[in-house]
């Protein structure tokens, strides 16, 4: 039964790193805004690597999605989300501000 | 160490049947969240493109508050952590007291959130932040309160499951149906990081 | 009194029946389009009465309800979207037949429906070819047979294979009532604002069609889901990815398609919903909406759309061309990558629906460009097919001649794709009667033959008949001579700058052409006349035309492994297999007919359930509340709908099992059948010596 405690445990602290880093990425965002410690370009670039960062984390530590030891279509199934999403939603922006350039 | 059969906690070889159906379960509920993703990012993309369609009405630095939008954000992360605790209790524990608890408390957290997401969209209404002003409100209005949509029905999910254990106690289609629940909770969190990164921090910075 | 009416009613009121344009009637033009309208009406409501009338007189309620309705059977679920594709066909059809009528008379202002009645019917001939006869179809087709074909018992979710054709149905029966307590949206099957926005158009048309391909959407989303867990999960053992027939291949980079494709059309229609019932601006042309996000959100999904419906018939020729050659297919490899390359570039090529909507040159020509490529995999397909034919022991069956004709007809098509995907010229042709003999090219002899390929194929296996070749042969003959008539004159008057969608017009150029393309649609309709004759007929005669042995094609693949109908239970023991062309294989080893290696055991079937008619019927009336204003309805709908999910949660004894006695006692029985039934050679496939027990044709060319 001990193996199966140290499972649990393991578990846990998955869980407890998933929770620890995302608010390592979080806590320090919104404090910038707040007291505006950077300016607006700057904060907006690393609130953009911040969230992907954090959807990693996510990604690993809450759902168990690794690069190995698991069933391939998982993996494959959210990289090509990312791949339609990146066409679907950049696609968007991009054709919808080059009509707004044009008006 | 043990190879993982789908996304979100596995419930392992001793749970039997259960862990049989859940690779094929938990794989398809995946897939259909996937489906919700590009609506997510669709709305958002959307967003993105309209946000400076202000139309003369409130733009987002008249409208967001960073500090409820903070706690919101905690509140989410915390139901994360808290619904892994209640899935690990279902994991480990047969009698599913443990599992109770921290599902109630994943529940708690949840509509905490709910409810002050519903005062913010009052209080942006009090100052004129209403959908029909412009197409920046609209587009807003499409997206957040969908989150919260989805949030509210995954309550009432939680709340579904609570009562099939009433009735048929830790079974093996309640095992399965936390397991896709968990995979919708996690979903729901990864969903507002977009959200607070794009809408709030994007609209305050 | 209007009070209490407008709380039960809604907006609905006595002006919806289509009679009331024959009474506010002020021109003859006016009288005809009422009477046309009636009519119609009146075939619908007949039609349905009738269909009442003989259920309750044939006492045919309980077995329809436990048979077909709650069945999550997936061969039967597949039947169920078939005939509603074919009910939606003839719907669509008598619609286009009525639209070039209109277009003959129109020259000079004339005609035989107003111009309202005429942007009604190309917008629900549209909405139904697209959402209601073609995706039906082809989901109908990948619901019977990819299952058999990965030798599985079921899809992974059964019962949610009921929900999506509930879901379907559904939206297919809105489309029926709108024919009765009109209008139907005029915004054409892309349904553009801000033409169907409340200020231009707040009738409930625009909302008929909003909630009819929500609806569909939602079904399709959910069979996509379907399809590719079974793919992924449930092949039989031996069956790798790069073993499965070409058949399933296209399912699933269809299904794929529908996951990630279908959303965009969500959202679009979504937005368009919260605009009308609740004043948003997404897609006005004030208040800060912008329109021009409407078309890029419905093409993210249109475009995938076009490869959704192309692919499943891709399939379907790929094993029409192999099994009428005797062949395997040849360039298995390049067809499964050609096809997965079709399905990425898809994505990337939806800004070519609107080139003229004002973006930069730069951006058309990237997209221009992507366009073109698709070509190139499609053209690896067309060399595939035809090397596949090379030296085959080729037989022109009636499925072959739709495979020939589409060969020929869908590249000249692709020709006229290849003008359209360079934007300085689609800035000439936008809009012409070009683009509307372009798409019919591809979708016709593309997606309808294919479908009609596969019907016709694929019968026998379904019903344990074959259908009547002779009538097959008329059919087929006059689909292909009515589509080159009624289309390749639309080429024509595109170059002449007709426009699309046009009820009257005053140019007498475009009159012979119109004519022409009216004979082209009387053919079609005789086509048509044909398969429902060829359908009656072989049901006439369908003991001598009985395939009982189940392989009447001496076909490859393990779907004709089994009996004609199939068993409930697909196979006796779940296949092991090895290689492409697993039931070739067996064949040609001897091994096709018998006794599972590790004898018989139960078979564990899902339950029958409720819970797709159930959301049928609550999502009809939810859309129809909404429609009409009738907001207790909708609540109503909505409540039912989301109390039988909730409830069917709660439901624990979902399977049942099947002994493994019944299993061995009906194996046994045709294994016996096959000694006394005589194997035919290929020479008499057509014929009723055809019993569905085939000489293998490596055999017969020894011999």
């Amino acid at each position: 039964m001990t193996d199966k405690a140290a499972e649990k445990r393991k578990e846990q602290l998955s869980y407890a790193f998933g929770f620890g880093y995302a608010l390592l990425l979080t806590v320090p965002l919104f404090a910038s805004v707040a007291f505006d410690w950077i300016d607006r370009s700057t904060l907006l670039w690393i609130t953009g690597i911040a969230a992907i960062l954090q959807i990693v984390v996510h990604f690993r530590f809450f759902l168990h999605i690794r690069l190995k030891g698991q069933t391939k279509e998982d993996l494959q199934l959210i990289l090509f989300t990312t791949l339609v999403m990146g066409v679907m939603g950049l696609g968007t922006i991009w054709v919808i501000f080059n009509l707004m350039s044009r008006m | 160490m043990s190879t993982t059969r789908h996304p979100g906690l596995n419930l392992g070889p001793h749970h039997g049947k259960a862990d049989d159906t859940a690779e094929v379960e938990v794989f398809g509920f995946w897939v259909f969240m996937m489906s919700d993703a590009i609506i997510f990012g669709l709305l958002m993309a959307t967003y993105v493109v309209m946000s400076g369609n202000l139309n003369g009405g409130p733009g987002p630095r008249e409208l967001f508050e960073l500090r409820p939008v903070f706690i919101e954000t905690m509140l989410l992360l915390f139901s994360s952590l808290t619904f892994g605790f209640a899935q690990i209790g279902m994991k480990y524990h047969p009698h599913p007291a443990r599992m109770i608890i921290w599902l109630l408390v994943s529940i708690a957290l949840a509509l905490i959130f709910v409810g002050m997401e519903v005062n913010d969209f009052i209080t942006m209404a009090g100052k004129g932040g209403v959908p029909q002003a412009s197409g920046f409100l609209s587009s807003f209005y499409a997206l957040v309160p969908l989150h919260g949509i989805h949030v509210t029905a995954a309550c009432i999910w939680a709340f579904a499951i609570l009562g099939q254990i009433a009735v048929y106690g830790l079974d093996d289609e309640v095992k399965t149906g936390m397991l896709r629940l968990g995979i919708l909770w996690h979903f729901l969190d990864i969903v507002w990081i977009g959200i607070f990164s794009i809408v709030y921090i994007g609209g305050l910075a | 009194m209007s009070d209490l009416w407008s709380l039960i009613f809604g907006r609905l009121t006595l002006d919806a029946l289509p009679v009331m344009e024959i009474i506010h009637a002020t021109n003859g033009r006016e009288l005809a389009s009422g009477i046309v309208g009636t009519a119609a009406a009146g075939l619908a409501v007949l039609g349905a009465l009738y269909l009442l009338y003989a259920l309750t007189k044939y006492r045919l309620w309980g077995p329809v309800w436990r048979n077909w309705l709650t069945s999550v059977d997936h061969k039967k679920i597949g039947i169920m979207y078939i005939v509603l594709a074919l009910v939606m066909l003839a719907r669509a059809l008598a619609e286009a037949f009525v639209m070039r009528t209109q277009q003959v008379l129109g020259d000079g202002g004339g005609g035989l429906v107003s111009n309202e009645h005429f942007a009604q019917l190309f917008s629900t001939h549209g909405t139904i070819m697209i959402f209601f006869m073609a995706m039906p179809f082809l989901t109908g087709l990948i619901n019977y047979v990819m299952p058999l074909q990965i030798g599985a018992r079921d899809v992974a979710f059964p019962t949610m294979n009921s929900v999506s054709l509930g879901f379907t149905a559904a939206g297919a029966v809105l489309l029926m009532i709108s024919l009765v307590l009109q209008p139907f949206s005029t915004g054409g099957w892309t349904g553009y604002p801000p033409f169907t926005e409340a200020a231009f158009n707040p009738g409930p048309g625009p909302d008929y069609w909003i909630w009819a391909v929500t609806l569909s959407g939602i079904g399709t989303t959910l069979s996509g889901i379907n399809f590719v867990v079974t793919i992924y999960k449930f092949r039989c053992d031996g069956m790798k990815l790069m073993d499965m027939p070409l058949f399933c291949w296209t399912s699933l980079c269809t299904s794929i398609l529908m996951i990630f494709a279908l959303p965009p059309l969500t959202v679009a229609t979504g937005l368009l919903a919260l605009d009308r019932y609740f004043g948003f601006h997404m897609f006005t042309n004030g208040g800060g909406g912008n329109m021009m996000n409407f078309a890029n959100l419905f093409w993210l999904f249109g475009h995938p759309e076009v490869y959704i419906l192309i692919l499943p018939a891709f399939g379907v020729y790929s094993e029409v061309f192999s099994t009428f050659s005797s062949k395997t297919l040849y360039g298995y490899t390049a067809l499964v990558i050609a096809t997965m390359c079709i399905a990425v570039l898809s994505f990337t090529v939806w800004v070519h629906h609107f080139f003229t909507m004002g973006q930069s040159a730069n951006l058309n020509a990237i997209f221009g460009i992507a366009t073109m490529l698709i070509g190139i995999p499609t053209g690896v397909k067309i060399y595939d097919w035809m090397l596949t034919m090379y030296r085959g022991r080729v037989r022109m069956a009636v499925p072959m001649v739709y495979a020939v004709a589409f060969l020929i007809l869908f590249t000249i098509g692709g020709l006229s794709g290849i003008l359209l995907a360079n934007p300085s010229l689609d800035y000439v042709m936008h809009n012409t009667l070009f683009l509307v003999a372009h798409f019919h090219n591809m979708l016709i002899p593309g997606l309808l033959f294919g479908m009609l390929a596969g019907y016709t194929l694929w019968f026998p296996k379904a019903f344990g008949f074959i259908l009547d070749p002779k009538w097959g042969y008329r059919a087929a003959y006059l689909w292909i001579a009515g589509f080159v008539f009624a289309f390749f004159p639309l080429y024509g008057l595109g170059f002449l700058g007709m426009p699309r969608r046009m009820a009257e017009y005053f140019n007498g150029a475009w009159f012979p052409l119109t004519i022409v393309a009216l004979l082209g649609a009387v053919l079609i309709i005789a086509a048509f006349a044909c398969l429902c004759i060829q359908l009656y007929v072989s049901i006439r005669d369908r003991e001598a035309l009985a395939v009982p042995m189940g392989d009447p094609w001496d076909s490859r693949t393990l779907e004709w492994a089994v009996p004609a109908p199939a068993p409930e239970w697909n196979f006796p023991a779940t296949p092991e297999v090895e290689g492409r062309d697993a039931f070739a294989t067996l064949k040609e080893g001897g091994y096709d007919l018998r006794a599972p290696d590790d004898g018989y055991h139960d078979i564990e079937m899902p339950r029958n359930s409720a819970l797709g008619p159930v959301l049928m019927v609550s999502s009809t009336a939810m859309a129809f509340g909404l429609v009409w204003y009738m907001w207790w309805l909708a609540a109503l709908g909505a409540v039912v709908c989301f109390a039988a999910t909730v409830a069917y949660g709660f439901r624990r004894d979902t399977h049942h099992i099947i002994k493994a006695a019944d299993v061995k006692a009906e194996w046994e029985a045709f294994c016996a059948l096959a000694d006394t039934t005589p194997r035919i050679p290929r020479s008499l496939e057509q014929t009723t010596q055809n019993m569905g027990h085939a000489i293998p044709a490596s055999e017969e060319i020894i011999s």
